[in-house]
């Protein structure tokens, strides 16, 4: 699945990958996935986090050019 | 004035420990291991520390070890079940939620050949008792000192030789069964910060990791800091004492802080709500800072501690949170000290509700 929408948050520390993640996701449709590009470490436990509170799908993370993980949500609501 | 309610950092020195404290300076200074007159006062002094830890911790006083800190106990008890049971393997197992001083002696026990792993733990911080077999030593804490949770100690302890971290229950809660050492460190019970306590049990595999020393038990090393073993053993009793009515009033007042907290929009409450340390409780909000929130709180006079990374020396966020999947940023820590009342805790949930939106609204939410 591509993403509709990738967030590039290389460089912002915890929680302003969460908070751009936040805000954006109303920039996708319901059932479209939003993409994080982040390399603070606190991202890999924040964004599924995130998406459990919130009521999000959290798809994976893999690593993006760079080694950067790129952290997937799909939109549910 | 400051509403303290970091007391899983430090907890002040109980009334009781301050008593002894003092008349302790003034006696308690002679080396305990010489033959005159100064020398026995302080060897009485320090059996009697030795004697009342034990009966107030539900041990035997040879079991019993003053050591310079709480952490030092941690390493002395790890590492010495380790050298103990050196023949049948070098495989340290610890929860994923132990506190840094176990972690710590951990990657100092890898990087000298031996192996260390983890085992995870669910949602609440629990211990999964299914883990790794292949334990000669296994480390797991009483109770977990960020989220307050109670680990199964004593089901764990049938699997292998285990070292049991104490510093966050010890004198609040009575000792489990199982374990083949343990550590507790005064200045979390209310006695002062210097003193920690190695437990042994009798039987138990133990050699020193280190390089030992001549006093008055094996296990010590250094001269023995008299007045503050003394003053830890008193505050211990007293703890140990009055419990039944502290533990009943300071779980009553976290159901209370956990309550409040929760209705705060896109909060998360962790760790054990039930099967859990009186006195404490973790909490992180979404889309705070945590060095934001601890920050605000201080200057309205309240003194609590974070687990988020941006509040740590490392720029890493609590290990413990990351282990159980909980929410990392906005973390605070409450832990109440003996004096702590329904007024504090009202006080406190009276500004958090304004400071996390202040927060939020700052960060464009």
């Amino acid at each position: 699945v591509s993403e509709d929408l990738t967030l590039d948050c290389v460089g912002l520390l915890c929680p302003r990958p969460i908070i751009e993640l936040a805000k954006h996701l109303g920039d996708v449709p319901v059932g479209g996935v939003i993409a994080v590009l982040a390399d603070d470490v606190a991202a890999a436990t924040d964004v599924p986090a995130w998406c459990r509170m919130r009521g999000q799908e959290y798809l994976g993370a893999e690593n993006a050019e760079g080694g950067v993980p790129r952290y997937r949500v799909r939109r549910l609501s | 004035v400051s509403t303290y309610l970091d007391s899983a950092s430090g907890e002040p020195l109980h009334p009781a420990a301050r008593a002894v404290l003092e008349q302790a300076l003034d006696a308690g200074y002679a080396d305990p291991r010489r033959l005159h007159g100064p020398a026995r006062n302080a060897r009485i002094m320090l059996d009697n520390a030795r004697a009342a830890t034990a009966e107030a911790l539900g041990v035997r006083p040879d079991e019993v070890t003053f050591t310079p800190s709480g952490t030092h106990a941690v390493h002395l008890g790890v590492l010495g079940l380790l050298a103990g049971h050196a023949r049948s393997g070098d495989r340290l197992v610890a929860s994923a939620v132990e506190h840094a001083s176990v972690m710590h002696a951990g990657r100092w026990h890898e990087q000298r050949g031996g192996s260390f792993a983890t085992i995870a733990v669910d949602a609440s911080g629990r211990v999964l008792a299914d883990g790794d077999d292949e334990a000669s030593v296994l480390a797991v804490q009483a109770a977990n000192h960020e989220v307050g949770t109670v680990q199964p100690v004593a089901e764990l302890a049938e699997r292998a030789p285990l070292f049991m971290d104490a510093c966050a229950s010890a004198g609040r809660l009575p000792l489990p069964q199982g374990w083949s050492a343990a550590a507790a460190s005064a200045h979390k019970w209310g006695g002062p910060a210097g003193v920690g306590v190695l437990l042994v049990r009798k039987g138990a595999r133990w050699r020193n990791p280190f390089p030992g020393d001549d006093r008055v038990d094996e296990r010590s090393t250094g001269m023995e800091d008299v007045p503050g073993a003394l003053a830890a053993a008193a505050a211990l009793q007293a703890v140990v004492a009055e419990r039944d009515e502290v533990n009943a009033r300071q779980f009553a007042l976290i159901d209370r802080l956990r309550a409040g907290v929760a209705a705060i929009p896109d909060t998360e409450v962790v760790g054990d709500p039930v099967d859990r340390l009186p006195h404490l409780v973790t909490f992180s909000f979404l889309y705070v800072d945590g060095e934001s929130i601890v920050g605000e709180l201080d200057r309205r006079g309240f003194a609590v501690a974070s687990g988020s990374a941006c509040t740590a020396s490392t720029l890493e966020p609590s290990h413990v949170l990351t282990a159980m999947g909980a929410l990392t940023h906005g973390n605070l820590r409450v832990s109440l000290a003996r004096e702590t009342t329904e007024a504090y805790i009202d006080r406190l949930l009276a500004v958090l509700p304004d400071v996390v939106a202040r927060i939020r609204q700052d960060a464009g939410l």
